[in-house]
């Protein structure tokens, strides 16, 4: 099969540093070690890298600054985030711009006003700030409206969220390490925006994270199992937290994304192993499995119920304890899905997280609330 | 719900029309003279044609609760809870962020019929709420 270009490119290196509500460490000092670990985990040294996305948020660090740290190399820099970032340095190794990419992140000291929610979901636009607007209520808004025309209820978000907690808990590096909760504990857990209590929402954290991609044939002379990029979508529905969060215009934003995705894989929603997709909320988990197919409009409460998404179902999800559980540390959160992924397919997670022979892992960053979602699937091989 | 110290909007050249409107006790969209399509939050030009021919259309000020959340934990201090942040269908077939007051947060609903409610906030900014429609 002809396959898509992504197909050519493999994840070798993927690492995360120690996550914490609050680190101690300087957030430069955290990238480093986002790197270095990457580059330990690929077995690979930094002068065989030549493509830059090394980012800082709250220090504003950018990839040409990373590159002149990096020894004033002449490289290829990236410049989107997330599963984006993943998708453009491997069509940048694709096109010959490079060979060897590394995309790092860290985020530390990003919300310390403890008085007000975190920075990143208080937008200041003229027609939402002064509503008193916010992250969960964004969500919420989808999730009413959902619940209005399709019945979901409370009990399938609470089930949703005690899965993936419990999953962070059996996580030694998650930082809810050993915090079990149970469906109840969701529903006696404090309101924050109706229909979303506190264990609904994700955790604010601080830490690192890194990958490394390189072309298919560098990888087969690496000692390590590479991952790779089966296919990979977009969806962007307008800015983010600008205006109303309508679902009939923004609810299945990312079906185009999963749709592009599994065609150029040639795989089908049935094909996939574990789902390490985006958990900013309970609900959202809901609506993906709708638009990425696994499931019928309206369904997605009633498939959570019968269990699917738990380590002994048919997909496994958000195996390690996610935003909610394991870590919600700025942008590096979009690429610790993946980071996710490459782990559980190598096989690197304690046993009773691991999801027996899995090959194919699909993960997403986004959500409706935000108006846009990516999906990008990877595997042990690709498709023939 | 609305103090002096809320975030408030800060008027560019696009929007102030309909920030102008609500000081005057108007509801006022955008609408495309090409398509009739009503444009909000403001735009150079229309959402669905393209068309740069936008004029302000006066609204009814009518609508009903298309989603709704009752905030419990407050993006800032300023913000008293619990307050509702509604999704507002307007009549003339648009969509708005609000408030909705003047009634118990847990009585409102989905569908809700509701009308706007103007409130000077300062000599420059009177932001337009929702209430029940009696």
């Amino acid at each position: 099969m002809s396959g898509s270009p992504l197909q050519q490119i493999a994840i070798v290196g993927a690492y995360n540093t120690p996550q914490a509500k609050q680190l101690q460490s300087n957030e430069i000092d955290v990238l480093l070690n986002a790197v270095q670990g990457a580059l330990h985990s690929a077995g690979m040294r930094i002068a065989e890298v030549d493509g830059f996305n090394v980012t800082s948020s709250t220090q504003r660090f950018t990839s040409r600054q990373s590159v002149m740290l990096f020894g004033a190399r002449p490289g290829w820099t990236g410049s989107d985030i997330g599963i984006p970032a993943i998708i453009e340095a491997a069509l940048a190794i694709n096109a010959g711009l490079c060979e060897t990419a590394i995309i790092a992140t860290a985020q530390v000291s990003a919300h310390r006003e403890r008085k007000k929610t975190a920075p990143w979901t208080r937008p200041t636009n003229e027609f939402v700030e002064c509503w008193g607007l916010f992250t969960p209520a964004e969500f919420a808004l989808m999730a009413r409206r959902h619940m209005h025309l399709y019945g979901t209820t409370e009990e399938q978000f609470a089930e949703i969220a005690a899965t993936i907690r419990n999953n962070g808990a059996r996580h030694p590096a998650a930082c809810h390490y050993g915090k079990f909760v149970t469906p109840q504990d969701v529903l006696n857990s404090r309101m924050i925006a109706e229909p979303f209590r506190l264990l609904d929402c994700a955790m604010t954290s601080e830490g690192g994270a890194a990958l490394i991609l390189t072309s298919a044939a560098r990888a087969r002379d690496l000692d390590v199992q590479p991952v790779y990029l089966l296919g990979g979508g977009t969806d962007k529905q307008g800015m983010a937290y600008v205006t109303a969060p309508v679902w009939d215009k923004y609810g299945d934003v990312g079906r185009r994304a999963a749709k592009q995705t599994f065609s150029q894989a040639g795989l089908h929603p049935t094909d996939v192993d574990v789902l390490e997709i985006y958990d900013p909320f309970s609900f959202e988990i809901i609506r993906q499995l709708e638009v990425f197919g696994f499931c019928s409009l309206g369904e997605g409460g009633d498939f959570v119920m019968e269990g699917h998404l738990r380590m002994d179902g048919r997909f496994p999800m958000v195996t390690n304890g996610g935003l909610m559980s394991f870590s919600h540390a700025g942008l590096a959160q979009l690429i610790q899905k993946p980071i996710s992924a490459v782990q559980q397919l190598r096989g690197e997670y304690p046993e009773e997280l691991t999801v027996k022979d899995a090959k194919v892992a699909l993960t997403s960053n986004g959500g409706s609330g935000a108006l846009f979602t990516d999906v990008l699937l990877l595997g042990t091989e690709v498709p023939s | 719900m609305a103090n002096d110290v809320i975030p408030l909007p800060r008027p560019t050249a696009l929007s102030e029309p309909h920030w102008n409107g609500c000081r005057e006790g108007i509801l006022r969209v955008q609408q495309c003279q090409r398509c009739k399509t009503c444009v909000f939050i403001p735009q150079p030009c229309c959402t669905h044609c393209q068309s740069n021919d936008l004029n302000w259309l006066d609204c009814s000020g009518k609508g009903k609760v298309y989603s709704h959340t009752t905030v419990h934990r407050a993006p800032r201090p300023q913000f008293e809870v619990p307050y509702v942040v509604a999704i507002i269908e307007l009549e003339e077939g648009w969509h708005m962020l609000s408030n909705v007051l003047g009634c118990p947060v847990e009585d409102v609903h989905v569908n809700m019929p509701v009308c706007v409610e103007f409130r000077e906030i300062t000599d420059e900014i009177t932001l337009p709420y929702f209430v029940p429609t009696r």
